[in-house]
């Protein structure tokens, strides 16, 4: 791999209470690419990508052991500021969740505490978002209609919008697709491809063919352990593990 | 053998369940009709005694005099307007007091405190709404007047103040608990999307939890407004009973349900007095009516959103 490493962890433990869920997990993605994590339900995949915006502090009972670098910080130091961390690496949930505003509100709203005051600048970056994740077109008309007037589909885009709008380098997400039907679902994974130019995407996925789609690089993971990681062509067509090749054809899962 | 298994007549249970059902049903259907009769028949009786007044007495004095002296031994006169601008300052003075203190306490139990502190939290706030009303008003009477009156020096020591902060404590728990209820169903994700966003928990509660959990607040609010214009006892214990027009927090006030509550006692039977205070009573029950329905309505919209 030649490729500049954006994320790294090493020797990465987390706990729900007793319950180990991620364990002794080393891996490097690189910057720049789409990795996707797959692996059955209940697995870690989504533990592991919430440890990336340390979005597992908010539940009371995990505790995290290990290292975690992003850009060559330790982002579980007790110096790191996990505001600053979380709009370096922005999220998108499995459940379309726009908040309760207009679609304008809901890409301006985070700029705007962040210190975009200026309306016409903010109007740009709203703008800009919106076409970044294909979905101006649709909405430059309606703006300030309720984000809950849009389809599923739309939604997820918006919130992909909004997710740009605090400018990251990494882009986290978590089963963007599962609550959408096949059309949201292209226009989506369209978008992934074209957003891996700027951007660092790691996608959580039970959808194969979708990470064979989508994805450079794939992480195969199982019961909370890292079987193999690599890139996605060899994992798909020639993977090391017998594990990940019975997961991949189908044999369980 | 299976031919007679078909032919025991002797019990049909389905004839049986059936009668069951429907007797079950019907008995159900006479406990929930009780509550709608209790409420017609009272509407009815409120009407039946209140409305001889509009027709006997003066009506266009009832809505527009500022004088409620039904005992003047010259004119008795039955202006209603010093006890709507009574209940309307004293209940004003307990959403002032009780809305900032209600949402402020919910929002911490339902976003900040700690499960454990929430837990033994909100039991004991929900204690104070059943706590009687007289035992609110003996504390107004003893307790917080003699506070009043040292604060404030004011004139008299029973005023609409101290019945709005009484109105304002009977109330809080109304609004704590149903807005409580309202920002826990804000949804996780939607607030998760917020701090993934890189916004602060303070950010994320005023810019996406309150918003979202808006309509039950609002709901809650009106609430335990009806609850403050309905109540009698304390008002009646602590708001010094002067149906006088005054704009002065630190005067004595009356309100409609006092009113009521202090001369059918005394009224004679079946006089234009007697039935001037059913008046009031009727102007009383289209108001909280009226809050009840906007309260539901609101409250639909609440429950649509998710």
């Amino acid at each position: 791999m030649s490729e500049d490493i954006e994320i790294e962890t090493k020797n990465l433990n987390l706990w729900y209470g007793d319950k180990q869920a991620l364990k002794n997990i080393n891996m490097k993605i690189p910057e720049e690419k789409v990795t996707a994590v797959i692996g059955p339900s209940g697995c870690g995949k989504s533990t592991l990508i919430r440890c990336f915006n340390r979005m597992n502090d908010i539940i009371d009972c995990c505790r995290v052991k290990g290292t975690i670098l992003i850009d060559g910080k330790d982002i579980y130091n007790k110096k790191m500021d996990v505001v600053e961390l979380r709009k370096n690496v922005g999220m998108v949930f499995q459940k379309p969740n726009p908040f309760p505003k207009s679609i304008y509100e809901n890409i301006a709203y985070a700029p705007r505490i962040h210190g975009l005051k200026n309306k016409k600048k903010l109007n740009k970056a709203v703008e800009k978002c919106l076409k970044q994740a294909f979905i101006w077109d649709e909405v430059k008309d309606r703006l300030g209609d309720s984000a809950k007037s849009l389809s599923g589909g739309q939604q997820q885009r918006l919130c992909i919008a909004r997710a740009l709008a605090v400018e990251p380098e990494i882009l986290l997400m978590d089963e963007p697709c599962s609550a959408l039907d096949p059309i949201a679902t292209a226009k989506i994974e369209e978008l992934i491809r074209y957003l891996s130019k700027e951007y660092t995407v790691v996608i959580v996925t039970h959808n194969m063919q979708q990470a064979a789609r989508v994805s450079d690089y794939t992480a195969y993971m199982y019961i909370g352990e890292l079987i193999e990681f690599g890139k996605t062509k060899q994992i798909f067509e020639n993977p090391y593990e017998e594990s990940t090749e019975n997961y991949i054809t189908g044999r369980f899962g | 053998m299976k031919h007679t298994m078909f032919s025991l007549k002797k019990f049909d249970y389905k004839k049986i369940r059936n009668i069951k059902d429907k007797t079950v049903r019907k008995i159900l259907l006479g406990f929930g009709l009780t509550a709608v009769i209790f409420i017609i028949l009272i509407l009815a009786f409120l009407l039946m005694e209140g409305l001889p007044f509009f027709f006997n007495g003066d009506s266009i004095d009832f809505f527009t005099g500022d004088v409620w002296d039904p005992s003047s031994p010259n004119i008795p006169r039955y202006g209603i307007l010093p006890m709507v601008l009574g209940t309307f300052l004293v209940t004003l003075g307990a959403i002032v007091i009780a809305v900032p203190i209600g949402v402020g306490c919910s929002i911490y139990l339902a976003e900040i405190a700690h499960p454990k502190i929430r837990e033994t939290l909100k039991p004991v706030i929900e204690i104070l709404a059943g706590i009687p009303s007289v035992v609110y008003g003996f504390f107004a009477l003893v307790v917080l007047s003699a506070w009043i009156d040292d604060f404030f020096h004011s004139t008299t020591r029973l005023n609409a103040l101290t019945g709005s902060i009484m109105l304002a404590v009977m109330m809080l728990p109304i609004i704590i608990s149903l807005s409580e209820d309202a920002i826990r169903s804000v949804p996780r994700e939607m607030k998760e999307a917020s701090l993934a966003l890189g916004l602060t928990k303070w950010d994320t509660i005023r810019g996406v939890v309150i918003p979202a959990a808006l309509s039950g607040i609002t709901a809650a609010i009106i609430l335990g407004v009806a609850r403050a214009i309905g109540e009698t006892m304390t008002v009646l214990m602590a708001t010094g009973n002067a149906p006088v027009i005054s704009f002065d927090m630190l005067t004595s006030m009356r309100t409609m349900t006092a009113t009521i509550a202090v001369e059918m006692g005394e009224v004679p039977f079946g006089s234009i007095h007697y039935h001037a205070l059913f008046a009031v009573g009727i102007v009383l029950f289209v108001i909280t009516f009226v809050i009840n329905f906007i309260a539901d309505k609101v409250m639909k919209r609440f429950r649509e959103k998710y």
